[in-house]
C-alpha cells in the first residue's frame, strides 16, 4: 500500500487482505542523533535525520521551511474509539513529527478474560484485537514511507489477559507496550498474585519480541492530590518493575522507565522536578528514560497546559530522555481531538528544536542544597524499600495500604489504595505447576519439562507462531452490527456523494468550537454565552473552559457543540488562486521583461514583515525572480502610492493592510480600486493586497485582483502575477 | 488491614543512611529491591494461571476463542495445573494427530478419558 500527500488514507484498502497480512518487522526502533546537523542556515547538535514529508512549524516560513527532527522519539496518544478514525490522526500527527503512535484501550478490557476479536467501537479508547493491530500497522508502515521514517506502534500489556495479549503483540509485530503488574494491582484492582505471575510470562514474550516496555510508575502522580510528595514512592515502583523484570529476563535496553515531571506552576515546577528527575535517572543509570508530559494539573485551560509542557520538556532535555510523550492540551476537558494530538507533538517539537545545544551552554549545578535534595530522595526511597521487607514483603506492603498514600514518605497521611493479596479480580485463579507440568512453546517463563531438552520447546509438532507465524488464527469478526465495515458504509457513502462536515474525533462527528469573551460578571456572561452558541446553530452546546478576565469587566469560553452543517464539495466556489508555478518558470518569464511594482504598507499602519517577506530577496521574496520593486514604506497614503504608480509605469501595486480596526483594511482596497478607476489606471494595473485578515474573497469583493492572507510566500505572489499579467499580455 | 498515618521523621530514620556514598546508597537500594522481587518471581516461576494457560495454546496454533474454551473445560477437571499445551501435545502424538485437531477432538467431547492416568 502507498499513500499519496494529494490523497486520503483509503480505510477499504487499508482492510484489503488482513487474513495474510504480515508485520515487516519486529522489535522497537530510536532515532539515531547526528551531530553538527547542517539544517537550512543552522547547525544542530540534537537530531536526527530529517523526513521526507513533513508540516513544518509556522515560524519555519521565515527559515526556509526547514523541520528539524530532534534526536528522542516523539509520542502521542491516539484513541477516538474507532481505530479506522485514528488511522488518519496518526497520519497527521506524523507528518508533524510523531514516530511512537500509543493507542490507548477502550474501557474495561482490562477486565475482560481473554482476547477481544474484530473491531467493534470503543469508549475512551479502542477494543485492542489483532485485526485493529493488523489494519493499523498496516496503516503506519504505508505512513512511515510516507514520511520517510520508522514508526513505532504501541499498547498496553496490563489486565487479566496479560500473556495472551503478550502472545497477540509478539506474533503481530508490536512495538512498545505497558507492563507492569503493580498497575494492575493498585489501579485495577486485580489480584496481585495473578498479575505478577501473568507478568513474568508476558515480559518473556516482549523481551523475545523486543517489545520496548514502559512501566506504569507515572500513575502515581496522577492519583496523588500532592503529587511531588508520591517522589520517593514512585522511585520504589519504577525499581519493582525493573527488577522483576530483569529477573526473568528482560534486557535493560528494552526497559524503559514511564516519568512525570510531577509540579506545575505557579508551583516553583523546576526546582520540585529537576531533583527528582536526576535522582532517578541516577539511580537507573544504564535504562532507558520516557518522559511524559504532566496532566495531574491540566484542567480547561489548553495554553497553560501547553506552557507546563514546555517545561517538562526542557526537564528531558536538561537531565535526559529518550522518548518524549506529548499530552494533548485538551485532555483535562475531553478525549482529545484530531488537531490537539498534532498541538501537542508541536509543543515538544518547537521546544526541543528551540533548545537544541542548550547542554552544550548550560548544565545543572551539581553541589548545595540541589545535591542535598538529589540524595534526600534516594534515601526516602531507600527507606520506603526497607519497610516493605519489613512489613513482609511486596504483598504485605499493598495489603497495609503503604502506596499511593499522600505522605512524603517516611510521612504517612493513612490514605493509601490497600488491596486484599486475596481479593481482586482474577483472586484464585493462581494454581501451582504439578512437578511435570509443561508448556511445549518458545518465550515461557519458568518451570517447563520442555526446556530440559536439547532444540526448540516447539519441536514436537513442526513450531509454534513465533516460530511459523502461518499458524496464527485470523479471525475477522465476530459481531455482525459492531464492526468496521457496517461503520464505513455511513462513512463512504458521505465521501462519495461529496459530503463534508466538521469534525474532532470521529468522522463527520459535526463537534466545533467558538471562543467568545463576554463582558460582563461570570455568571451572567456564562449564560450569555450559551445563548449566543444557541442562536450561532449549534447542538448540546457545552462550555469546555472558562477563564475569568476579571470580576466584573468580562470572562473568556469555549464553547463546544455540534454544528449539523453538511457541505457538498462540488458546490463550494474555491478560490481562483493559480497552483503556484516552479520558481524556474516563474524566473524565465520575469527576467528581460523589466516588470515593475510599487508597494506599501497603507493606512496608519506601521507593519512591515509580512510585505518584506513576500518582496525582499534576503527573506526569500519575490525580487528574486527579477521584479523591479519599488516599496514606499509605511503608513502610505493609497493616493501616493498610485502616484508611484503612474510615474513608474508599473504593472502592479501591491498594498498590505495588517490594521482591521473598524474594517479599515476593506477600505483601504475598496479606496485603491476605485481610485485607480478614477485615474483610468485600473485596466493595466494589476492590484493586489495582503495582510493577515485579507482573504481571496474580500480582496475581490473590493474591486482588487487578488487577496493573500497569512502563510502566503513570495512564489504564490509571482505566480499569480505572472498568470495574471500573461493573461494581460496575450488578450 | 491497617494504614498507618505518622508525621515526616526522615531526619531520625535517615541518620543509618548518611554514612553512605551515593555509590553504596544506589548498590543498598537495589539489593533491597531484588529482595522484594524475589519471592514474587519464585511464585510465578513455579505458578500457572488461565490466561498463560491460553497463552501457550495461541501459540500452538488455536485461535482465542478455541484457546478459552480448551483452558476453561481443562480448568474445570483440575488439569491446568499441568499444562494445558503439554495434555494436548501429548494426546495429539498418542492419538497421532495434528495438534489442532487433538484441541478440536477435546472441544467436541471426545479423549477426556485419556486424561484420567
Amino acid at each position: 500500500m502507498k499513500l499519496n500527500p494529494d490523497n486520503k488514507l483509503d480505510v477499504r484498502e487499508v482492510l484489503k487482505d488482513l487474513d495474510s497480512y504480515r508485520p515487516r518487522r519486529k522489535g522497537w526502533v530510536w532515532r539515531q542523533q547526528i551531530e553538527n546537523h547542517e539544517i537550512g542556515s543552522f547547525v544542530y547538535q540534537d537530531t536526527s535525520e530529517n523526513l521526507n514529508h513533513c508540516v513544518p512549524l509556522p515560524a519555519a516560513r521565515a527559515f526556509g521551511d526547514i523541520d528539524p527532527q530532534c534526536d528522542m522519539v516523539i509520542t502521542t496518544e491516539i484513541a477516538s474509539g474507532r481505530f479506522e478514525d485514528d488511522l488518519r490522526r496518526m497520519r497527521m500527527a506524523a507528518w508533524h513529527g510523531a514516530d511512537h503512535i500509543m493507542v490507548i484501550r477502550t474501557t474495561g478490557q482490562s477486565h475482560i478474560d481473554g482476547l477481544i476479536e474484530g473491531t467493534p467501537e470503543g469508549i475512551g479508547g479502542i477494543p485492542v484485537t489483532r485485526k485493529q493491530i493488523r489494519a493499523t500497522r498496516k496503516a503506519l508502515d504505508a505512513i512511515e514511507d510516507e514520511v520517510g521514517r520508522p514508526i513505532n506502534f504501541h499498547s498496553y500489556v496490563s489486565g487479566v489477559a496479560g500473556p495472551e495479549v503478550a502472545v497477540l503483540f509478539a506474533e503481530e509485530g508490536m512495538n512498545g507496550a505497558h507492563q507492569d503488574p503493580q498497575y494492575n494491582v493498585l489501579y485495577r484492582d486485580i489480584n496481585m498474585h495473578r498479575s505478577f505471575v501473568d507478568a513474568a510470562e508476558a515480559k518473556t514474550l516482549m523481551a523475545d519480541a523486543a517489545i520496548l516496555q514502559l512501566d506504569g510508575a507515572h500513575n502515581a502522580n496522577a492519583t496523588a492530590k500532592e503529587a511531588w510528595k508520591v517522589t520517593p514512592e514512585l522511585l520504589v515502583q519504577h525499581a519493582i518493575n525493573t527488577a522483576y523484570s530483569r529477573a526473568v529476563g528482560m534486557p535493560t535496553e528494552l526497559i524503559a522507565l514511564s516519568t512525570v515531571p510531577p509540579t506545575a506552576p505557579p508551583a516553583p515546577k523546576l526546582r520540585l522536578d529537576l531533583p527528582y528527575a536526576v535522582a532517578l535517572r541516577e539511580l537507573f543509570d544504564g535504562y532507558k528514560f520516557r518522559a511524559q508530559q504532566n496532566t495531574r494539573y491540566i484542567e480547561a485551560d489548553t495554553s497553560e497546559a501547553s506552557i507546563t509542557h514546555v517545561l517538562d520538556t526542557l526537564i528531558s532535555r536538561l537531565t535526559c530522555a529518550d522518548i518524549q510523550s506529548t499530552i494533548t492540551p485538551d485532555e483535562g476537558r475531553n478525549i482529545p481531538w484530531h488537531y490537539n494530538n498534532v498541538a501537542a507533538v508541536n509543543t515538544a517539537r518547537q521546544t526541543l528544536m528551540g533548545i537544541d545545544g542548550i547542554t552544550q551552554v548550560l548544565q545543572l549545578k551539581r553541589e548545595g542544597a540541589f545535591s542535598e535534595q538529589v540524595r534526600e530522595l534516594k534515601e526516602r526511597a531507600v527507606l520506603f524499600l526497607e519497610e516493605i521487607l519489613e512489613d513482609g514483603g511486596y504483598y504485605a506492603a499493598v495489603a497495609s495500604g503503604q502506596f499511593v498514600d499522600q505522605g512524603y514518605y517516611p510521612e504517612r497521611k493513612g490514605d493509601g489504595i490497600a488491596r486484599d493479596p486475596q481479593g481482586g479480580d482474577g483472586a484464585g485463579s493462581v494454581i501451582p505447576r504439578a512437578p511435570d507440568y509443561g508448556a511445549p512453546v518458545c518465550s515461557h517463563f519458568g518451570t517447563n519439562r520442555y526446556d530440559e531438552r536439547d532444540g526448540r520447546l516447539c519441536a514436537d509438532y513442526g513450531g509454534c507462531t513465533l516460530c511459523d507465524p502461518t499458524k496464527i488464527q485470523y479471525i475477522d469478526e465476530l459481531d455482525p452490527e459492531d464492526n468496521v465495515e457496517v461503520r464505513l458504509q455511513q462513512t463512504l457513502a458521505h465521501r462519495q456523494q461529496g459530503l463534508v462536515r466538521p469534525e474532532v474525533e470521529r468522522h463527520g462527528d459535526g463537534i466545533v468550537c467558538v471562543t467568545l469573551f463576554v463582558p460582563e460578571s461570570p455568571r451572567v456572561a456564562e449564560a450569555a454565552a450559551m445563548e449566543m452558541a444557541r442562536r450561532m446553530g449549534l447542538h448540546q452546546p457545552e462550555v469546555i473552559s472558562r477563564r475569568l478576565m476579571h470580576p466584573s469587566e468580562g470572562s473568556v469560553f469555549e464553547i463546544k457543540g455540534r454544528l449539523d452543517a453538511t457541505i457538498r464539495v462540488d458546490e463550494l466556489q474555491l478560490p481562483a488562486y493559480p497552483a503556484p508555478l516552479p520558481e524556474s518558470e516563474i524566473e524565465d518569464w520575469v527576467r528581460g521583461r523589466n516588470i515593475r511594482l510599487v508597494a506599501a504598507t497603507v493606512g496608519e499602519d506601521e507593519h512591515s514583515v509580512g510585505l518584506h517577506e513576500v518582496l525582499d530577496i534576503k527573506h526569500g521574496g519575490i525580487e528574486k525572480y527579477g521584479f523591479r520593486c519599488h516599496v514606499l514604506g509605511t503608513s502610505v497614503p493609497v493616493e501616493r502610492v498610485l502616484d508611484m504608480a503612474q510615474s513608474e509605469h508599473a504593472h502592479a501595486v501591491l498594498i498590505s493592510t495588517i490594521v482591521t480596526h473598524a474594517n479599515v483594511h476593506a477600505r483601504h482596497m475598496q479606496h485603491l480600486h476605485e481610485l485607480a478607476k478614477q485615474r483610468g489606471l485600473r485596466e493595466r494595473l494589476v492590484l493586489i493586497a495582503g495582510g493577515t485578515q485579507v482573504t481571496d474573497e474580500l480582496a475581490r469583493k473590493c474591486g482588487l485582483d487578488a487577496g493573500f492572507g497569512r502563510g502566503t510566500t513570495g512564489q504564490d505572489v509571482a505566480s499569480f502575477l505572472v498568470h495574471k499579467l500573461r493573461e494581460q499580455t496575450t488578450t | 488491614m491497617r494504614c498507618v498515618q505518622r508525621s515526616d521523621d526522615f531526619e531520625v530514620r535517615r541518620k543509618r543512611l548518611r554514612s553512605l556514598s551515593d555509590d553504596e546508597l544506589h548498590a543498598r537500594f537495589w539489593k533491597l529491591v531484588e529482595k522484594i522481587v524475589d519471592p514474587l518471581v519464585e511464585e510465578a516461576r513455579t505458578h500457572t494461571t488461565p490466561s498463560i494457560e491460553r497463552s501457550v495454546l495461541l501459540r500452538m496454533g488455536f485461535s482465542s476463542i478455541e484457546a478459552k474454551a480448551l483452558v476453561k473445560q481443562l480448568s474445570e477437571r483440575g488439569l491446568l495445573g499441568q499444562g494445558a499445551g503439554c495434555l494436548i501435545l501429548q494426546l495429539a502424538l498418542k492419538k497421532k494427530l495434528p495438534i489442532r485437531e487433538a484441541g478440536d477432538a477435546l472441544l467436541q467431547g471426545r479423549y477426556w478419558g485419556e486424561f484420567d492416568l
